[in-house]
């Protein structure tokens, strides 16, 4: 009985106590953190709001599918960015072409073929490396190399210079997630294979190329919805049109894309540029999103096949 | 196949490398401290170039790393439902597929003249500070700094939310076991368990905010005039090679090689140390 009293008299003192020192600094440490998390959120609510109400609400069937026009020739319309978004899918389609092949074959030979020597080990190093470089970089290496040499059958600024910048930033995203995907890939899977008189490259091409796909996939989704919003890289290299890509040579010449639109024209002093670059931001951030957003959709289909 | 990443980067340092010798045998060291840019004489140097690299990207830093950190501290603790930290969690890696044209984009037109006023303001009360000595007219260095700091949030709170749920479980029962309450375990516990991968991926961010182009060239002013002021326009080393060098040429080009070699040593530096520390912590527990 008295065990009790004194259970119960302990029990009185572990209330929480609301003002207590101790417990009012935790509530205001906690109210900083949450202050700052709100901070943290404001910039991108902002953002997507202004591009979904400036862009958003002049989006008509005109701007997609015209040409823009060349600022200060008609003061109330800028045309249509439809150049520009057949241009951005150009672009970032033969970046993908040149990069993806090479990126999965560099990844299958990481985490397949190597032994783990130096040179994988220096060839890890440099995908981090060289995923480091500024998009700038790429840019001015494909303008010394390709534009200013006139390489390509003495043609200067062309889409397949801007390709070949965009495959540069795309190359180390992909080799990474194709090597982490296969190295996540069971070795009994592998073995399995190989016991019943498969041949490495059969293993590969059948067995753990298709077990890794969604990671894989999602890696390079990931790295074309980031070779798509790019500019920096292009604005030297693939320049830009106020025509439609046609003839023979679309790749060898210069080609409009959206993100190189919202760069010249958001610094053009006329209005109705402005505008249409607002507008050609909503179509690119739709674009990424929605890769975006089918990456992550893909990705999650590995996480549940894992736990199931 | 692999060997390309090998062959690209060490086709990129040796490219720019050789092109910037011209530049490099003609201004030397003169280069990283003089400041004119003038393609008519022939003469150039890039501090203000580097300055405004440098101070860009560490003063984004400085503004981000707190509210990434505690943005990432808030998702990992339990204070509100999964459903909103993963809500949150989503909204700020949405910033980063957001692409850098448009932040620049966004940063001309809604936000400088909308942070017109607070620099405004900042300048009356401390212009005896070198800092912020001029009287701000729309684009500077400022703006830059602030749109950087957007930028590279999303670095720095993912990161750090890996780092933090990669502390072991033991480590927080045991705090609150012997009577923590929860904000003297994270300063004592979690975030000592995690620092160095928050290191890691604060350099990461500090890489990419050096190399960033896009979104600075928009609005930092592009100006080659040098000025400690952070609310004066002012140059950083990727948008003077955004501006300058579709236009260059001759030696003109050769000194921007040798501004993009100094960029490119500069990221190179920071990534390399950064990578050096997330391996570090991975391999912590």
């Amino acid at each position: 009985m008295k065990d009790r009293v004194q259970l119960l008299h302990t029990a009185k003192q572990l209330n929480y106590k609301t003002f207590s020192r101790k417990n009012i600094l935790e509530k205001l440490q906690t109210a900083i953190a949450f202050c700052l998390l709100i901070i943290s959120i404001i910039p991108i609510t902002f953002i997507l709001v202004y591009v979904l109400i400036k862009g958003g609400t002049q989006l008509s069937i005109d701007i997609i599918t015209q040409l823009p026009e060349p600022p200060g020739d008609d003061l109330l319309s800028a045309g249509g960015i439809g150049n520009s978004i057949i241009g951005t899918i150009i672009v970032t389609t033969i970046a993908s072409v040149i990069s993806v092949p090479i990126g999965i074959g560099g990844g299958i030979y990481l985490a397949e073929y190597s032994s783990g020597g130096l040179f994988s080990r220096f060839i890890r190093f440099g995908t981090n490396v060289l995923a480091g470089v500024p998009s700038i970089i790429a840019g001015v290496f494909i303008y010394g190399i390709i534009v200013s040499t006139k390489l390509i059958y003495g043609s200067n600024y062309s889409a397949l210079a801007g390709s070949l910048a965009l495959s540069i930033l795309m190359l180390p995203t992909i080799i990474k997630t194709t090597d982490e995907g296969l190295k996540l890939v069971s070795d009994d899977l592998r073995r399995g294979a190989l016991g019943i008189g498969a041949s490495k490259f059969i293993t590969i091409t059948r067995i753990t190329l298709p077990a890794a796909f969604s990671t894989i996939a999602t890696g390079i989704l990931l790295s074309v919805a980031r070779a798509a919003g790019e500019t920096a890289p292009l604005i030297f290299t693939a320049l830009f049109s106020f025509y439609w890509p046609q003839g023979n040579e679309i790749l060898l010449e210069p080609i409009a894309s959206l993100s190189v639109l919202i760069y010249n024209f958001a610094l053009e002093p006329y209005e109705a540029q402005n505008e249409l670059a607002w507008a050609a931001s909503f179509i690119l951030v739709m674009m990424l999103l929605a890769l975006n957003i089918i990456a992550r959709r893909i990705g999650k289909l590995t996480m549940d096949n894992k736990s199931n | 196949m692999a060997s390309m990443v090998a062959i690209v980067l060490i086709g990129i340092l040796a490219f720019i490398f050789y092109g910037s010798l011209e530049s490099m045998a003609r201004f030397g060291f003169k280069y990283l401290i003089t400041s004119g840019w003038n393609p008519v004489s022939d003469e150039y140097g890039a501090f203000t170039a580097i300055y405004g690299t440098i101070i860009t990207s560490l003063a984004a830093l400085t503004i981000s790393l707190p509210i990434g950190i505690a943005t990432a501290i808030f998702i990992t603790e339990d204070i509100l439902p999964r459903k909103v930290n993963e809500f949150i969690g989503l909204m700020v890696e949405l910033l980063a597929a957001i692409p850098s044209v448009v932040l620049g984009l966004w940063a001309i037109f809604v936000m400088e003249p909308f942070l017109r006023p607070f620099l405004i303001l900042l300048n009356q009360t401390f212009s005896w500070l070198p800092f912020f000595g001029t009287e701000p007219r729309g684009p500077g260095m400022a703006p830059a700094i602030i749109i950087l700091s957007i930028m590279i949030l999303p670095i720095i709170t993912s990161i750090s939310r890996d780092s933090l749920n990669q502390v072991p479980k033991k480590l927080r029962e045991a705090s609150y076991g012997i009577g923590a309450t929860r904000w003297t375990t994270i300063f004592h516990i979690i975030l000592p368990a995690a620092i160095s991968g928050i290191t890691g991926g604060a350099l990461l961010a500090l890489g990419r905010a050096m190399g960033e182009t896009m979104a600075v060239t928009m609005v930092i002013g592009n100006s080659f005039n040098f000025s400690w002021s952070l609310l004066a326009p002012g140059n950083t080393i990727s948008a003077m090679l955004a501006n300058q060098f579709g236009e260059a040429d001759g030696s003109q080009i050769s000194s921007l090689m040798y501004a993009a070699l100094i960029l490119m040593i500069l990221t190179l530096s920071v990534n390399i140390f950064a990578n050096w520390l997330v391996k570090r912590i991975s391999l912590k527990y």
